[in-house]
């Protein structure tokens, strides 16, 4: 019986080699891939095992990590869910995470190469790592003032430091609770989930930044600058503005709002234009000036089709393709394919505001470690320069005649200077209503983009009143 | 009894000079079981330090009762087989050892942060079994002085197992996730089979050797296999068709293919014939190609094994989660506490490999393997040595069916093959398999000693053919 005997010794020997060949494969070959698949829930306990860091707005802590007893650690809590979830967005574990939790996630987790040293102190004393803190440009005023004024409505608003580009302000609405997708309830965040998912708009949709809609007249603010930029064209040069403007090459009768006449001589000032919106006289502004000028200076502005961190993703804006004279007349009073986010409606008016100097937006003020030591400090830098302070200087004037006496009066404080413009954008559903604004006009501290959609109003009855409280609720923070 | 193959020529000791004391290797032994004792001890401390942050109170009690059970085993082989390998108890130490630490371990993960918030205590429930298992195997060593005598039990056995398998069959009650193998008495759960499968085996290796001559030669051809005849062949088919029945009753794959697999290589070895591999493979895929079609828990088990990732939320679910904790051990592990095994299902138990893999990483895993390899090549060697066809056979049976069972386990737990719900020896948690197998270890340490015992004291050998100062080649 020993020759059989020896086989199935060797025969044994095969079968274990097998295990440990496969253990191999295993172990080694498919380990990294095993390591980080999604299904993993070593990934998700490990991530939730450590203190992940704060997202800090005027000193206080929007979002935090309270430690559980259950599974999973760390349970993420929103003070004020609702007003901040547009800029903190989620961090769920079936959705994973949403805005600045997913945008600043190597910072908040722990691993970000700026808090390597924290890392490596922690390894050595034994402590649970924790993630960093991430302080926001936020002001709460201002953040406040907006979703209050968005209230009940479909919208968003976007306030920002002309000087520095800091996001003073970032609302949208309908908003949601992130603290109910952030549980550890699987089964209690499925359920709101499909709440928010039987909702006509999705309030995760954050339609100050991922959400582009036809400018209306703001964009007359654009078409005016590459005017002025010209050196042709100074506030007080008279221009046609007859009551219909016939687009060239085509039977399309261009209309002003309400097809009033912009002037009984059908001509008017530049300063008039743009304070009673005349849409005859900005079609033929446009065309005058060309497809390239009007391109050039929308660019400049940042309206380039390309997408933009700030660190939330900042969806493109354009003026589209634009064929032939009558589609560049259409575009010059912000129809047709001009879709513009309201962050980049308030990108217009902070170049305004700030002397012709567009500022690069953005959101983090600084990075901190779990000892609120500061590891990284935001350097407002300039985007672009669209035109000289003499044209701002231009604008400015031209849009403080627009709050003044004309289509944004109702955005006026007194006591203080506001320059603004107006917007009713016609589109499928009833007409978008926006304003963008900046203020004081002599000084301008914060530069704001509302836009409501589908208001059914116009610009100056929805937006400007909603751009007035939040430049309020600025300045009263500012003493 | 005629054993024309294995004569005195094929002995390694003849060419022992006459009068040269064979070395018992009872201190080698002993060593090697302090070493076992001392790597579990450690692997406690190294676990409730990682884990809670000082060693746990029990440590000293936990310490002092697994020692204890080695220096009584060991005692009690010096007093009762002497001769026996010395190889085979430090197998089963250090391998319990492990599984105990990990038991341990797995009980306090779930007072871990995160973890399952519910702290049950299996390790000492498991070091009762291992006590338990000790006294099974000091009674086999004590009352079986000489393995031959089990021979004139056969059939009896026989009997016992295939009531031991079929009572869970009958009783209600009797299941768990899916598998009818259990009886539950008094709040303990008792797997029958794991005894009915040492029974089975020293009945095929009785009915085998005694029958093997006519199995042999006695055969017809059929289509270029040498078949032997249906009436010699009657009794074993009889007890391994019937087992196999109750066992798809019981739906336990496991067991049906371990006792298949034992059954197919004891033949092979009793007669000889490549053509019982043959026909046992022919069977098997006949078998499993039915079961595939009849059964849609056989389906289940075949379709989530060739692809898990495509039912990781169902029946992939253990496979899948067995396979992150592995890779996510890597090649060094995470560090004796320092993984997350406890979300593995059924860590404990069916996966306690993974958790092994996880922790101890890719070496950890392979050495756990190779001291597998090291007790059942033992195992098998003793078969080769020892001198009489039923000891030969029941050596080999019982390290075969080590063997097999681990290859059938960690291959199921490694995605090597389909899950099919069995023990890791000694390893797992779990009162029968651990007791079971320690019955089935005290075999092997009887044979050993036959084995290995000096021929002038080994009552199997005529004094005159040890005294043979040349070697006799056998044809």
């Amino acid at each position: 019986m020993n020759a059989p005997l020896r086989k199935v010794a060797i025969s044994v020997l095969v079968l274990f080699t097998l295990l440990i060949v496969n253990v191999n494969v295993i172990q080694v070959i498919r380990a990294e891939s095993l390591r980080e698949n999604p299904r993993n829930t070593r990934v998700l306990t490990d991530e939730y095992g450590r203190e992940r860091g704060a997202i800090v707005v005027g000193g206080n802590e929007i979002a935090s990590s309270v430690e559980t007893t259950d599974t999973l650690r760390y349970l993420r809590t929103y003070a004020n869910g609702p007003l901040y979830a547009p800029v903190t967005g989620f961090y769920s574990v079936l959705f994973g995470n949403r805005g600045i939790e997913r945008a600043e996630d190597d910072v908040l987790s722990g691993t970000d190469d700026r808090l390597f040293g924290r890392r490596l102190a922690d390894l050595f004393t034994g402590r649970d790592p924790s993630g960093g803190n991430v302080e926001l440009t936020l002001d709460p005023a201002v953040q406040e003032a907006a979703m209050a004024g968005l209230e009940g409505r479909v919208g968003a608003v976007v306030a920002l430091d002309p000087s520095t580009g800091a996001v003073l302000g970032l609302a949208s609405t309908p908003t949601y609770d992130p603290n109910l997708l952030s549980s550890h309830d699987p089964a209690a965040i499925r359920a709101y989930d499909e709440q928010l998912d039987a909702l006509e708009t999705d309030p995760r949709v954050n339609q100050a930044i991922s959400e582009r809609y036809a400018a209306g007249s703001i964009f007359k603010v654009v078409v005016a600058a590459a005017a002025l930029a010209t050196g042709d064209y100074t506030p007080d040069t008279v221009i046609p503005a007859p009551q219909d403007y016939v687009l060239p090459g085509t039977d399309t009768d261009l209309q002003n709002f309400g097809n009033e006449p912009c002037s009984p001589t059908g001509e008017q000032p530049l300063i008039e234009a743009l304070t009673i919106s005349c849409n005859t006289a900005f079609a033929q502004l446009g065309i005058e000036l060309g497809e390239d000028a009007l391109r050039e200076m929308a660019e400049a502005f940042g309206i380039d089709g390309e997408e933009r961190q700030i660190p939330l993703d900042v969806a493109g804006s354009t003026i589209g393709e634009i064929d032939g004279d009558a589609a560049l007349g259409q575009t010059s009073i912000g129809q047709l394919d001009v879709a513009l986010t309201p962050m980049q409606a308030a990108m217009i008016a902070a170049a305004v505001a700030n002397d012709g100097v567009l500022m690069n937006p953005y959101l983090v003020e600084s990075v901190q470690a779990p000892d609120l030591s500061v590891l990284d400090q935001t350097e407002p830098e300039p985007l672009s320069e669209p035109f000289s302070e003499e044209v701002a200087d231009q604008l400015t004037a031209m849009m403080t005649n627009v709050v003044d006496e004309g289509t944004g009066r109702r955005a006026q404080i007194s006591g203080v200077e506001v320059a603004g413009k107006t917007g009713t954008a016609e589109n499928a559903g009833p007409d978008h209503n926006w304003f963008i604004g900046f203020a004081p006009a002599e000084d301008p501290s914060i530069a704001v983009a509302v836009f409501i959609r589908n208001g059914g109003g116009t610009g100056g009855d929805i937006s400007a009143p909603i751009a007035r409280s939040v430049i309020e609720a600025h300045l009263q923070g500012r003493g | 009894m005629a054993s024309p193959v294995n004569g005195p020529g094929t002995d390694p000791r003849a060419a022992i000079a006459p009068g040269t004391a064979i070395p018992t290797r009872r201190g080698t032994e002993l060593l090697l079981l302090g070493f076992a004792v001392l790597i579990t001890m450690a692997a406690h401390l190294i676990i409730d330090i990682t884990v809670t942050g000082s060693p746990g109170t029990e440590l000293a009690t936990f310490g002092l009762w697994f020692s204890g059970l080695w220096v009584v085993a060991h005692v009690v082989v010096r007093r009762f087989a002497p001769y026996a390998d010395p190889l085979l108890l430090p197998c089963v130490a250090v391998l319990s050892g492990l599984g105990l630490s990990m038991i341990h371990r797995l009980d306090i993960a779930g007072g871990q942060p995160g973890g399952a918030d519910t702290t049950s205590v299996d390790a000492p429930v498991q070091l009762v079994w291992a006590t338990v298992g000790l006294v099974l195997f000091i009674a086999v060593l004590v009352i079986v002085r000489d393995h031959r005598t089990l021979a004139r039990f056969a059939y009896t056995l026989a009997l016992v197992g295939l009531v031991l398998l079929a009572i869970p069959a009958v009783l209600p009650n009797s299941e768990i996730n899916g598998a009818k193998l259990w009886i539950r008495v008094a709040g303990f759960s008792i797997q029958p089979g794991e005894f009915a499968k040492i029974c089975l085996i020293v009945f095929f290796a009785a009915y085998l050797v005694d029958k093997r001559d006519v199995l042999a030669l006695a055969s017809r051809r059929v289509l270029r296999l040498e078949l032997p005849r249906g009436r010699d062949l009657g009794p074993v088919l009889l007890a391994w068709v019937a087992s196999i029945l109750v066992l798809v009753f019981e739906r336990d794959l496991g067991s049906s293919l371990l006792l298949f697999g034992i059954f197919v290589v004891m033949l092979y070895v009793a007669t000889e014939r490549a053509s019982w591999l043959v026909i046992g493979l022919l069977l098997f895929a006949g078998g499993a190609f039915v079961a595939y079609q009849l059964f849609s828990h056989v389906r289940v088990r075949v379709d989530t094994w060739l692809d898990p990732f495509a039912y990781a939320d169902t029946g992939g679910y253990q496979v899948v989660q067995s396979l992150f904790s592995l890779g996510t051990g890597g090649l060094f592990g995470a560090g004796l506490g320092g993984g997350r095994p406890d979300q593995v299902p059924v860590a404990k138990s069916d996966f306690i490999a993974a958790a092994i893999g996880e922790e101890l990483g890719l070496f950890g895993l392979v050495a756990m393997i190779v001291i597998y390899l090291v007790l059942v090549e033992r195992g098998l060697r003793t078969s080769l040595v020892v001198r009489d066809g039923f000891g030969k056979l029941l050596a080999a049976g019982l390290a075969f069916s080590l063997a097999w069972q681990v290859f059938v386990v960690l291959g199921g737990v490694t995605g090597l093959l389909p899950l099919t719900g069995l023990t890791t020896p000694f390893l797992a948690y779990g009162g029968s398999s651990l007791v079971a197998n320690f019955g089935l270890v005290a075999l092997l340490v009887r044979i050993s000693d036959a084995a290995r015992r000096p021929a002038a004291t080994a009552a199997a050998t005529p004094p005159k053919l040890t005294d043979a100062p040349t070697e006799v080649v056998q044809p």
